[in-house]
């Protein structure tokens, strides 16, 4: 144990900073680490479609969103005061990260960011109209780490 | 000491208030059930519950949109498609056991599929019909 101990100590630490920097490269290409999400917006934002990512749409279209959360894209979300506020501080804190989120896609929508588009142009239509994929806020239809924040397209498996 | 049927109002008021204030509390779904029937005066009925859970009132989703008919498996979000848990309590027992989280989708789901918020009678009625779904 002793004898080996040096050795292994500089190799664990090697493969723990290759580790760190594959995590921190696995956010679909962006280099950040991935952000945890807060409990909260798991459980109430994450109940009817993924929790998105913050870093994926700018301030200004998060504040939005959690300011009409009644009438959120034909749905009531609505939420007591004190959670929607402890959403949005969040939310709006850790915005826009994502190396091409600029200025509020249409609809604050992340599917029609210039940069969602642009990454999607190879999927076919015929593939969006999967029962398995069904709307392209389903992430998880395809990129099977989602729900872990890894978007990585190594770990995209487009259903049949 | 306080007669059983007195306990029991003393519960279901305690219930109701959690639900109103918003607080966790944690209750059965059968405690729920009286709660709300105690909250309409008049007794649940399954029957109707299912009526109400499968039909469209004069909106484009019906409860049974995201649910499915029988909520007794796996549901699925009608617009984003994410997977919704069993609704029926005896197929996923994290149904129907905090007051205010029932409420608080009551409330919403009801705007969303009749356009307004439910009665007490209405929500008893489809809760009577879940907790006759049973493996």
């Amino acid at each position: 144990m002793t004898l080996r101990s040096p050795v292994l100590h500089a190799l664990a630490g090697l493969v723990s900073a290759l580790g760190l920097a594959h995590a921190a490269l696995a956010e679909g290409g962006n280099s950040r680490p991935r952000l945890p999400l807060l409990p909260s917006y798991q459980q109430e934002c994450g109940a009817c479609h993924l929790a998105y990512p913050p870093g994926a749409l700018p301030a200004a279209s998060w504040q939005r969103i959690t300011a009409d959360l009644p009438h959120h894209y034909g749905v009531d979300a609505s939420l007591d005061p004190a959670l929607r506020q402890e959403l949005s501080a969040w939310l709006t804190a850790n915005a826009g990260t994502w190396k091409r989120v600029g200025a509020p896609p249409p609809q604050d929508r992340i599917t029609r960011s210039a940069w969602f588009v642009r990454e999607h142009g190879e999927v076919s239509a015929a593939t969006w109209k999967l029962s398995a994929v069904k709307s392209a806020a389903q992430c998880s239809a395809c990129h099977t780490q989602a729900e872990q924040g890894d978007f990585n397209e190594r770990n995209v498996r487009i259903p049949r | 000491m306080p007669s059983k049927p007195l306990t029991r109002l003393l519960r279901l008021s305690l219930l109701a208030a959690a639900a109103l204030s918003g607080t966790a509390q944690a209750a059965s779904p059968a405690e729920l059930l009286a709660g709300y029937t105690a909250q309409a005066g008049a007794q649940a009925d399954a029957a109707r519950g299912q009526a109400l859970f499968t039909s469209r009132h004069g909106r484009d989703w019906s409860c049974s949109s995201c649910h499915g008919a029988l909520p007794t498996q796996v549901g699925k979000h009608a617009a984003t498609g994410k997977p919704i848990g069993a609704l029926a309590p005896a197929f996923n027992p994290t149904r129907f056991t905090d007051a205010a989280r029932s409420e608080k989708w009551f409330r919403r789901n009801c705007n969303d599929v009749v356009g307004r918020e439910c009665s007490a009678g209405e929500k008893a009625d489809v809760l009577a019909w879940l907790t006759t779904l049973k493996p």
